[in-house]
């Protein structure tokens, strides 16, 4: 019943809009198309905020925020709203134009990935042929607003942290390209869609069970999360590129770090866990439904990692991106084509 | 290519864009603004590519100029910093060579594009949906000896790399510098 809620929402705008001439009509689509997103990004963001402080609590054995509304839901939306009421200071050394530019660009990025992402059958605002070399292409962008922050700030705790930042992302972006090679060489294409048809019976953490950990540990690394946070290692950098950022600028990178990892979790669930296939047959729960329970199970896995894991210092982050997983991730795919040359000749 | 009135809207726009950054990128004074308008020059490229159906190459325009090459320069400005960066991207006085080296480049786009047969290549054909599968067949055949010269030259600049960071006793000079600063 369920199972086609939004489709059908889709085609019900679109004939209700039947009169007008198709550009018009297929424009005002895609805006509400790209509204809805925003609007599914923002809500996340405030509710993994409240997830990440009950995970928290959890992990440490305390309630975690409990007051503001039915069990503490609505403590994040206050503490927006206190953060909007909050003096942006802007310091007089500040590169200006730069500094306040870098809080509005952060969300730009994320937003415009979320473009490619199916959340269930046929629920991609635009499933485009090169769809996953797109949300590489627009990702990688997000590090030198990070960079920009860090430099504007013109201090050096926040420099520090924009060099991090940089040298980080780029060290784990190659793995990251690299263990998603393994995934493209069996299905052969970039298409969101075909990727996720190929694994109507067996899902890629199964065939490609080394490429997953890469990924993942990669896409941790990405956004920042510990135990690869050293762009904001409190105990070092005060809190790295956003030091000297308050109110709402502040609050924009903090909501920014949970899209991007919505954003590392719907690439994961797209790539390795079957997207909105239903394990074992389930399928009378809904497709988009079973997209975001594999979301989440793997944001609760990111968020108890952070919980449960000191964070590892700058040069054995180095260390590892570049000396363990950039020759493993290389290994698999020399693995994988071999492995795919010997199934042609058995003829499965 | 489409020829209707928002493609050619959707060029002028990106054709300014793309010049208006492109100046700026030169008479910037503080050098970190010129990366800046780098970055936004190099996108609104990827956005022309577009504009010509070349989605494939749209990406690896963003990916690579726009993601990675403005990476490059940012490390290249990290490690040369000034304490003023006020005046960091110079200018010089070299006026006749300067003009000389600008009037050889635009005679040579002269001629490119005169010789160009432009009407031959906009109506030959319709644009195939998938780029992505043509462009691998063709590196991986026709175009091979070419790519993997690319790949003997990116392997021979790495090693350039780990040569220049090593000291003559063979350990890598990074580590030296990462002891010196754990004594202070």
């Amino acid at each position: 019943m369920f199972e086609n809620l939004f489709v059908g929402i889709a085609n019900g705008l679109r004939s209700l809009l039947g009169g007008l001439p198709l550009e018009i009509n297929e424009a005002i689509v895609m805006l509400v198309k790209l509204v809805a997103i925003l609007v599914f990004i923002l809500v996340n963001a405030l509710w993994l905020v409240y997830m990440e402080r009950k995970v928290a609590a959890f992990v440490q054995a305390r309630i975690g925020p409990n007051r503001v509304g039915p069990k503490g839901l609505l403590q994040t939306t206050a503490d927006i709203g206190k953060l909007i009421c909050k003096e942006i200071i802007i310091h007089k050394d500040t590169d200006k134009l730069v500094f306040m530019l870098a809080p509005m660009l952060v969300f730009v990025p994320t937003l415009m990935v979320f473009a490619v992402i199916p959340f269930g059958k046929n629920m991609a605002a635009i499933d485009m042929n090169i769809g996953l070399l797109y949300l590489l292409a627009i990702g990688s962008l997000s590090t030198l607003i990070f960079w920009m922050a860090g430099w504007a700030s013109n201090n050096k705790y926040s420099l520090l942290g924009g060099m991090r930042s940089v040298a980080q992302m780029v060290s784990y972006e190659l793995p990251m390209v690299l263990a998603i090679l393994g995934v493209i060489m069996i299905t052969g294409s970039l298409k969101m869609s075909d990727i996720i048809a190929a694994q109507e019976h067996t899902w890629f953490i199964f065939s490609q069970p080394i490429a997953f950990l890469i990924f993942f540990i990669a896409s941790v690394s990405e956004c920042n999360r510990a135990p690869f946070d050293l762009i904001e290692a409190e105990s070092e950098l005060v809190n790295g590129f956003n030091t000297e950022y308050s109110g709402m600028a502040f609050a924009m990178f903090y909501l920014a770090e949970y899209a991007n990892m919505l954003v590392s979790c719907a690439m994961v669930t797209i790539l390795f866990l079957g997207g909105w296939y239903a394990p074992f047959g389930l399928d009378f729960i809904p497709s988009w439904l079973w997209f975001f329970i594999k979301m989440y199970v793997m944001m609760f896995i990111i968020m108890q990692l952070r919980w449960t894991y000191p964070r590892i210092r700058v040069d054995q982050l180095m260390g590892f991106g570049w000396k363990v997983l950039v020759p493993l991730s290389l290994a698999n795919i020399f693995v994988t084509g071999i492995g795919m040359y010997i199934y042609r000749a058995i003829g499965w | 290519m489409e020829t209707s009135i928002y493609s050619v809207i959707a060029f002028y726009c990106l054709a300014i864009t793309i010049l208006g950054n492109a100046a700026l990128v030169v008479f910037a004074r503080n050098i970190v603004h010129s990366v800046l308008f780098l970055a936004v020059t190099f996108i609104a490229m990827a956005g022309l590519f577009l504009l010509l159906d070349a989605d494939f190459i749209a990406a690896i325009q963003v990916l690579v100029y726009a993601g990675a090459v403005c990476i490059m320069v940012v490390f290249g400005i990290m490690l040369i910093q000034r304490p003023d960066m006020k005046d960091t991207n110079l200018f010089n006085t070299q006026l006749i060579a300067g003009t000389g080296v600008v009037a050889l480049v635009f005679a040579m786009c002269a001629i490119l594009a005169g010789r160009t047969a432009w009407t031959d290549l906009v109506a030959m054909q319709a644009v195939p949906e998938n780029t992505i599968q043509v462009i691998g067949a063709l590196l991986m055949s026709k175009y091979v000896i070419p790519f993997e010269v690319v790949a003997v030259l990116l392997l021979v600049a790495l090693i350039g790399a780990i040569v220049i960071a090593r000291d003559e006793s063979g350990a890598i000079a990074v580590d030296e510098g990462v002891k010196a600063n754990a004594h202070d």
